[in-house]
């Protein structure tokens, strides 16, 4: 018989443990495991840019002196995960169409040498430029006459898609991953397609009803944003060029393409683009941007003459400007076959 | 199948739903195969080479082949050309090392033979192998059909 209440408690609990000890081991157990899962969550949510390195690039004046460019770029791994500070800085428009090949080359050249992960977003051109897919035929997508006789320049990048003709309202935004740094994302064009979409839809947060739509990005059924993307062995580039604003002037140097998206319906350009700036601020857009590449990556800043001098290949880029010549022998070209002739 | 393919995904697209590719993908027995999804059939020192099934299948509709010039080097590996599909251009890596003594121009005006026939029609490039040691470095049909098993379960 206990000597005193204490001692008959303590007798309670060991004989209550002595029968049921599996029990409260299991009911331990799980609780446990539940706990540390929940914590897992939590820490997931808060901390889920831990394992994606993304590093910012303070842009380099390349001799002009009114050139815009914010560039974000992708940061060395923190073993610990800690997320370095995030720098930007704005520069003024672009005036030349050369900084636009430039800026091309730039990302060829990241895409094939650099082992990092980036994000560039830069501003447009102050004289409209076409800038074409990899395979495009200038006969079959532009007015050639007219583009001759207006000396606008003609550029074809190294990535698909189709034509766009940019100038100094138009707003570029470039990813260029390692294809193990997204999570669960297969490197080929639907899924990668596919994620920034859902990265977009963070930004615009269901703003003018946008979604991705074949492959373009609309509001509605009005295209705002078109894609394009290149994919190597380890890496891939997803670049977007939005129409904040445009010229319908400038529509008319582009024919309708002959492999349109089906929402199109055979829209002329019109009918079809909407602008970007009548849905949100141009600043707010970059703003938002940055913001929800931040949930996905950790951004820090870097030199850009670091970039660019560091590049230890003698890497030759495929973009380039079509001559006039060029453009001038393919409309010689598509009328000797509309004639009949050899 | 091609086009069947394009349908399913325009009505997708339309119905604003993903659309999934293929839960298999073909895998010919003969033939061996690089993690990057390209395959290759060799006879003595010749080598005939395209893009798998599989990659194909993902890839999507292809509008435009890229080819190298005939008496090009590649090196196994390395790029040599490149597929657009729709809004993509991915790289063709070679399986093998060697030169390039045939080219499939038919795909210059029918790209989609590398969709609708992968391992016969669609294929990309012959190449005289410099180095046949180098095919211990690929997959047989067996390791590449787990391979790619693996790699779609993981997404």
């Amino acid at each position: 018989m206990p000597a005193c209440i204490h001692e008959l408690f303590v007798e309670f609990i060991v004989s209550v443990y002595h029968r049921h000890h599996h029990t409260y081991m299991h009911a331990f157990g799980i609780g446990l495991t539940g706990l540390v899962v929940a914590l897992g969550y939590l820490m997931k949510q808060k901390n889920h840019h831990i394992s994606l390195p993304l590093q910012l690039l303070l842009p380099r004046r390349f001799g002009i002196t009114d050139s815009s460019f914010y560039v974000c770029g992708p940061a060395l791994k923190d073993i610990k995960g800690k997320s370095p500070s995030l720098k930007f800085e704005r520069r003024k428009k672009n005036t030349r169409p050369g900084i636009l090949v430039r800026q091309l080359h730039i990302e060829e050249q990241l895409l094939r040498t650099s082992s990092e992960n980036w994000c560039i977003i830069n501003d447009g051109t102050n004289d409209p430029t076409i800038v074409m897919g990899f395979s495009g035929k200038p006969a079959e997508l532009l007015e050639i006459e007219s583009v001759l006789h207006d000396q606008v320049p003609v550029i074809r990048r190294f990535t698909g898609g189709g034509t766009v003709i940019v100038d100094h309202q138009t707003i570029f935004v470039t990813f260029i991953c390692n294809k193990e740094t997204v999570p669960d994302l297969q490197p080929y064009p639907r899924p990668i397609m596919s994620w920034s979409s859902s990265l977009y839809s963070k930004v615009f947060g269901g703003i003018g009803d946008f979604h991705l739509r074949e492959n373009d990005y609309v509001f509605g059924n009005h295209k705002f944003g078109g894609n394009a993307q290149s994919i190597t062995k380890n890496k891939w580039i997803h670049h977007t060029s939005f129409l904040w604003d445009f010229d319908v002037r400038n529509m008319a140097y582009l024919k309708l393409p002959k492999l349109a998206p089906a929402y199109r319906s055979a829209r002329g350009h019109l009918d079809f683009i909407c602008r970007l700036k009548d849905y949100m601020p141009r600043s707010t857009f970059i703003d938002k941007t940055v913001e929800a590449a931040g949930t996905q990556f950790s951004l820090r800043s870097l030199e850009l003459e670091a970039v660019v001098t560091c590049s230890e290949t003698e890497f030759r880029p495929s973009t380039r400007f079509l001559t006039n010549e060029e453009l001038a022998a393919a409309a010689a070209a598509v009328s000797e076959q509309q004639l009949g002739l050899p | 199948m091609a086009s069947t393919m394009l349908w399913a995904s325009r009505a997708a697209s339309y119905l604003r739903i993903s659309v999934f590719h293929r839960g298999f993908s073909t895998v010919l027995k003969d033939l061996k195969y690089a993690d990057s999804h390209e395959w290759v059939k060799v006879t003595g020192n010749a080598a005939t080479i395209g893009i798998t099934d599989h990659a194909q299948d993902h890839l999507g509709d292809v509008v435009y082949v890229e080819l190298p010039e005939v008496g090009a080097a590649v090196k196994q590996g390395d790029s040599f050309g490149a597929v657009e599909s729709v809004k993509a251009t991915s790289d063709v890596n070679s399986p093998v090392s060697g030169k390039v003594v045939e080219v499939n121009e038919e795909l210059s005006s029918s790209p989609a033979l590398v969709n609708s026939s992968p391992y016969e029609d669609g294929w990309i490039i012959k190449v005289e192998m410099n180095d046949a040691a180098e095919l211990k470095n690929l997959m047989d049909s067996e390791k590449y059909s787990k391979f790619c098993e693996d790699e779609d379960s993981k997404h």
